[in-house]
């Protein structure tokens, strides 16, 4: 098991979550916190066992390759908060320099 | 006559409304009368449904005017409002997807309407369903139909306060480490959670994709067979959805427990509640001893580490189906100057605490360096959870456990993230190893700070898709002691 330290701000940006200063503070000490308590898991001989991802037994699934109905470009587009054209508005992604 | 008809079973509505008794439109107006008249002391809905109520309860009234027979005719339904229904606002209990409208409905949702079931409403849950107590709400408080200062349990808290505040038949509920089974026994109504993959997760807003699973709360064992055999089976939509075929619960519902062996976990005997909650279930193993079951014990070594596997599983889970909320293409967005900005603004404006804290903790245990050693020993964990309840299931055929750490808890109680994260001690490595499990109305407790007495649950827990088995079990337990018809709601019955 690893160190429970963990760099909160860091964590916050592979999350894409801006933190405040209080909010990395509180979050810092409740992680560290609860990632102690987790650390209870070393105790548990695991060298021997397989990962379960999910307990039930699943196969892939696959379907005919056909068309079928989907939502339709006015009702995929309905809830975006901006839409512009028939297209997701987004801020500019490729910059200037 | 208006209490009357919303005090009515699941069963007993379907059968008056399929006899043309009582017609569905009927019982439809004599729920929203008694929500406006409860709702704004229980809190349950965050939204209510009644023009499509009605429309549905019209449709329902032709079409067994025209001689078809429905399962749950004219049945009052309340849907966690993480569940899609198109046309409606679902939100998660998250101001990140307030004022969204569902442009599809789930199929567990369908499949209950389609038997008949009227649409009530939405219901309040922990956001996105992460909390045991329904107070993780961005949107609102639930309260406890049994104390209005305290919690109704969570996360499917506001479907759990709507049925047992006779605000709906059935509800809706998702449970993930026990919100379905939680809530229940703190509203002294049955929370049935299937065995993982028996209903379809299409439409429901995904927390931690190995573990949700869909499941009816109700006031009878009987409505959660019923309301369970309407949504259960495979469904194309759901590539984690079991083929096993679905055999009909609601016709092998008995009345004892002769020749069942039910195990009883001799680590959980080791652990006191407190002498007036061990009491209780001490009483309700006797009483199903006394129905003819043989009480065996078993061991369940490491169910003391379901917490901590459940609190890596979960979270990891969460970080990466929640990466979905980006402000792009629904919900909120907060701009900023490039696209960057803009995720890190809308989800730290959109998300509330307990969510940031577990997408963290997930992103944390996912991440370079830490991915062997948090998740996947939480993974190998569960493997060791799941084969304990294998080996246990050799010698019985039937786990009983209480269903919570104590009965429902004061609003605002639960500082600290970890404490309430033990109340689901219980729960957990039952939805780690996918099993199905319920809890029954079992009795009822003083709180430790001596307040007036609060309901238990029993929780019955069976092997992998022993679903009728469970039913019939429960249903003699709670037939016999009748706990569950002890129904009287303190809260939200003023005139």
């Amino acid at each position: 098991m690893a160190s429970p330290d963990l760099d909160v701000r860091y964590v916050a940006k592979l999350a894409r979550i801006a933190l405040t200063d209080d909010e990395a503070r509180t979050y810092g000490a409740q992680l560290a916190d609860i990632l102690g308590h987790v650390a209870a898991l070393n105790e548990l001989d695991t060298s021997d066992v397989a990962a379960t991802a999910q307990v039930i037994e699943s196969r892939n699934v696959e379907r005919e390759d056909s068309p079928a109905l989907c939502l339709t470009r006015s009702e995929a587009l309905a809830g975006a908060p901006r839409e512009q054209g028939g297209y997701f508005r987004v801020p500019r992604i490729i910059g200037e320099s | 006559m208006a209490d009357s008809l919303i005090e009515m079973t699941a069963a007993e509505t379907a059968r008056k409304v399929n006899a043309r008794e009582r017609s569905a439109r009927e019982i439809a107006l004599a729920t929203f009368e008694r929500v406006r008249r409860t709702d704004g002391e229980v809190g349950a809905f965050l939204t209510l449904t009644e023009d499509l109520a009605l429309a549905h309860a019209d449709r329902v009234d032709e079409r067994i005017a025209a001689g078809e027979s429905l399962p749950l005719a004219g049945v009052p339904l309340a849907v966690k409002d993480n569940m899609c229904l198109r046309g409606t606002q679902t939100t998660a209990g998250s101001k990140i997807l307030l004022g969204w409208n569902a442009p599809y409905t789930a199929t567990a949702v369908q499949r209950i309407l389609d038997a008949g079931a009227i649409p009530i409403g939405k219901t309040n849950l922990d956001e996105f369903a992460m909390g045991s107590s329904c107070e993780n709400s961005a949107l609102g408080v639930t309260r406890n139909p049994y104390d209005a200062q305290r919690v109704p349990g969570g996360s499917s808290g506001g479907s759990a306060a709507a049925v047992a505040s006779y605000e709906s038949t059935i509800g809706l509920g998702s449970d993930t480490g026990g919100s379905i089974r939680e809530p229940a026994a703190f509203c002294n109504i049955v929370g049935f959670k299937p065995t993982y993959g028996r209903v379809s997760r299409y439409g429901l807003i995904a927390f931690a994709s190995s573990l949700d699973q869909i499941g009816p709360l109700t006031r009878s064992v009987e409505d959660a067979a019923l309301a369970y055999d309407a949504i259960a089976g495979v469904d194309p939509m759901d590539a984690t959805s079991v083929d096993v075929p679905h055999e009909s619960t609601a016709t092998s519902l008995r009345q004892d427990l002769k020749g069942l062996r039910v195990g009883i976990v001799k680590e959980y005997r080791a652990k006191s509640l407190g002498p007036a909650i061990d009491e209780v279930y001490a009483k309700a193993y006797a009483d199903l001893e006394t129905l003819g079951a043989e009480i065996v014990e078993i061991g369940l070594p490491t169910a003391d580490y379901g917490i901590a596997t459940y609190y890596l599983i979960a979270p990891a889970e969460c970080s990466s189906n929640l990466a979905r909320f980006d402000g792009v293409r629904y919900g909120l967005r907060v701009e900023g100057n490039d696209m960057a900005e803009t995720y890190d603004r809308t989800r730290a404006a959109g998300f509330g605490p307990e969510v940031k804290r577990r997408i963290l903790i997930g992103t944390h245990a996912l991440s370079s360096g830490y991915y062997d050693a948090y998740y996947l020993k939480a993974q190998k964990a569960r493997t060791k959870i799941a084969a304990d309840f294998e080996n246990a299931f050799g010698a019985c055929d039937v786990i009983a456990a209480p269903a919570a750490a104590s009965p429902a808890f004061r609003l605002g109680a639960k500082s600290d993230p970890y404490s309430m994260y033990l109340m689901d001690y219980y729960t957990i490595p039952v939805s780690l190893a996918g099993l199905p499990s319920i809890s029954v109305p079992c009795g009822w407790a003083r709180p430790d700070d001596g307040a007036e007495e609060m309901p238990l649950g029993l929780q019955l827990t069976a092997p992998l898709f022993g679903e009728r088995l469970l039913l019939g079990a429960a249903h003699a337990y709670e037939i016999a002691t009748k706990h569950a018809k002890k129904h009287a709601p303190r809260i939200g019955v003023r005139a």
